[in-house]
């Protein structure tokens, strides 16, 4: 079986060549960036918006027992049925047992990157439920059985024309370049199957503990018919998605819109709060809210990367990421793509599987510069390295760079590594690129800087000596 | 020498302890947190006596200054690690906030874009200093590429155990760099110049590289 690291290789060393995906990612990252920078300019002040995000998302997290004991006990108040799924096997398993217990026939789905996680859609299948995505790029990912290439714009690595060709394959639609039309061709398939749908399954974008409610942010409307028109609806929530009071919103609706989308705001922002109550006209009959833990708890007892929990999915780390930028989305093999996947996949899913990811980092820090609640994340993937070493250190590294410290503890023989160096450099051309070539890594695509004639050193010593 | 240079200049006597090597980067960001420290106590203990270090990296910096004292946190020579990181600067850091200094009587023809190396603008935030300085510089014309702040792809290790992500950010960051017409490209960091260096070669442009010092120093 190949390992998570050789298929990451591989996909990255595809990708990185690949130029028409890069321009088309650096085209609509450069878009993303302009709309962004002008919605963060309406914040009287982000940078204070981020300290602030990021001790309400401290609090939160650091006392969450309590703030989902208050979350669930408000929300079983009003008829709401709660499960706390402790892993992925037990939320799958809640989550069939009440559509067989429903005799439900068909799913819709709006976009939650915590299904992904747990793979809830295979799952459904393979029990004989029909699932559809109504969230339009998941919906074109679907359509394609690929899973989300980014989790906020799933569907961002394609163009016009390939939707429209998708389309046209899978749905018969005639073809079009016309983003309204593509829309439409959708939306009619998806209509009809709001009315069909026995069970609506939703995410949440955070779970608000003092009122017992969730709150959904969209754009396209999917996800209020998706958990309104059909009897049941089931809402996935990672039990770190909690704010302590719903005046929170008033800070982390406009943030997440921006950082995520640069909008100021998405289209559509709701708050559920149970089924339909005595006298209401509407609403879903069933309202089940399934928490997951899935390891998160094994991160909270993690002091020094707890903060990786403050996470809001919103992106905008891997907007800004140049591995991202280059690798895509598909490479990480993941189901959180970027840095903040690099940093909380091993916890998620074991450190020596995934520690590659933390590798494969310039470790240039743009991420946690753009962060909106100010995680850390370059030094998390530091952090995940040294932990890597720790529990299990390769005989190669551990032999590298216990000869790079006793070299460089040594002058003399640090020294003469580069004066041999210096002697050998002129002949190297003759291996360039070759697999004898100690440098191949480097050489084969880049040019290797001649080294100076003269060290410092020796350059010291003549200046010391006239 | 240009950093000597420029140091004299300006009336500063410079030492250079010839037993010094490396900061130890490399096995930290490699996660041989026990190596780095080995080679780093070598350095803290060689730069003990100096009043202040000047370093011509905006990674070596970052590193004496930033990872120094988390590499040894609850150490028994934390405070050793903590005092040199309080006196150690990265050059531009050094000449624009510590000395005030923003014109150090350079003179050099040409136009010219800065390239931010990662550790020097967001471990230790200098953005303006190295701009500020080149602003001063007779006859040099500074323009901005766009995205100067994303990253080169060198990140140490990661450029040759990654190479090809190293190299196609090598090439985005070029292209930026191209499109701007400079003839020189001019960063606060080596490793960054060697990677661009790198790349721009193997692209067949004739942009020159040169470290911020060795601007400085011509006059």
């Amino acid at each position: 079986m190949k390992t998570h690291a050789r298929e990451f290789n591989e996909s990255a060393r595809r990708y990185t060549v690949d130029l028409r995906h890069r321009d088309l990612i650096q085209k609509v990252l450069a878009g993303y960036y302009t709309k962004r920078d002008e919605y963060k300019n309406r914040f009287q002040n982000w940078s204070g918006a981020r300290d602030l995000a990021a001790e309400i998302k401290w609090e939160a997290i650091n006392h969450l027992d309590r703030y989902l004991d208050e979350f669930v006990s408000k929300l079983e108040a009003r008829g709401t049925k709660v499960f706390w799924a402790p892993g992925a096997q037990e939320a799958r398993d809640y989550i069939v047992g009440v559509a067989r217990q429903h005799k439900v026939r068909s799913i819709i789905k709006s976009k939650s990157m915590t299904a992904e996680e747990i793979h809830l859609n295979d799952a459904l299948e393979k029990e004989g439920f029909e699932v559809i995505e109504s969230d339009l790029g998941e919906y074109i990912v679907q359509l394609r059985r690929e899973p989300p290439y980014h989790l906020v714009f799933p569907a961002m690595h394609l163009t016009r024309q390939q939707i429209s060709d998708l389309f046209h394959d899978k749905l018969g639609s005639e073809p079009t370049n016309n983003p309204e039309d593509l829309t439409m061709i959708a939306r009619r398939v998806m209509r009809r199957k709001y009315c069909e749908a026995d069970m609506g399954i939703s995410g949440a974008n955070f779970a608000i503990a003092e009122t017992g409610m969730i709150s959904i942010t969209e754009n396209e409307g999917n996800a209020r018919l998706t958990t309104s028109l059909p009897k049941i609806h089931v809402a996935l929530v990672g039990i770190e998605k909690v704010l302590p009071k719903l005046s929170d919103l008033a800070l982390f609706l406009p943030m997440l819109a921006t950082a995520g989308a640069g909008q100021s705001l998405t289209c559509y922002n709701t708050l559920y709060g149970g089924p339909r109550q005595p006298g209401e006209p509407d609403g879903p009959e069933e309202f089940h809210v399934v928490l997951l833990d899935n390891r998160r708890t094994e991160l909270l007892a993690d002091a020094e990367q707890r903060e990786a929990l403050h996470c809001i999915r919103c992106g905008a780390c891997l907007n800004v990421c140049p591995i991202f930028k280059n690798v895509g989305g598909h490479s990480y093999g993941t189901t959180y793509q970027g840095p903040i996947g690099s940093v909380i996949t091993p916890h998620l899913r074991g450190l020596q599987n995934w520690k590659h990811l933390s590798q494969a980092s310039s470790l240039c820090g743009a991420c946690t510069e753009t962060c909106p609640v100010k995680i850390n994340l370059h030094r998390h993937l530091l952090h995940n390295r040294r932990n890597a070493v720790r529990s299990h250190s390769s005989h190669l590294g551990k032999f590298f760079y216990a000869g790079f410290a006793f070299m460089m503890r040594r002058p003399a023989s640090y020294q003469l590594a580069t004066r041999l160096a210096r002697v050998a450099q002129p002949w190297q051309h003759l291996i360039r690129g070759t697999i004898i070539d100690p440098l191949r890594a480097w050489t084969k695509t880049r040019s290797f800087p001649r080294l100076a004639e003269k060290s410092f050193r020796e350059l010291w010593r003549e200046r010391q000596t006239p | 020498m240009s950093i000597v240079q420029v140091l004299e200049r300006l009336g500063h006597t410079v030492d250079y302890p010839e037993a010094q090597t490396c900061c130890g980067q490399p096995p930290f960001n490699s996660g041989y947190w026990d190596e780095a420290r080995a080679v780093a106590e070598r350095q803290m203990t060689i730069f003990r006596d100096a009043e202040t270090v000047v370093i011509a990296s905006g990674s070596c910096g970052a590193m004496v200054k930033v990872f120094y004292p988390e590499l040894f946190d609850h150490h028994p020579r934390e405070v050793e690690a903590k005092a040199l990181a309080a006196k150690t600067f990265e050059f531009s850091d050094f000449l624009v906030n510590q000395l005030g200094v923003l014109d150090v009587g350079a003179r050099f023809p040409g136009r010219a874009t800065f390239h931010d190396g990662c550790h020097g603008l967001r471990e230790l935030g200098l953005k303006e200093p190295p701009r500020q300085l080149l602003q001063h510089v007779q006859g040099l014309e500074l323009v901005e590429m766009r995205e100067a702040e994303t990253c080169c792809g060198f990140g140490g290790t990661f450029a040759v155990k990654f190479p090809m992500i190293s190299t196609a950010m090598g090439e985005v960051k070029c292209t930026s760099i191209a499109d701007t017409g400079a003839d020189y490209v001019i960063s606060n960091d080596s490793s960054c110049l060697m990677q661009i260096r790198g790349v721009l070669d193997r692209q067949g442009k004739s942009i020159k590289t040169l470290h911020l010092a060795e601007v400085l120093a011509q006059t």
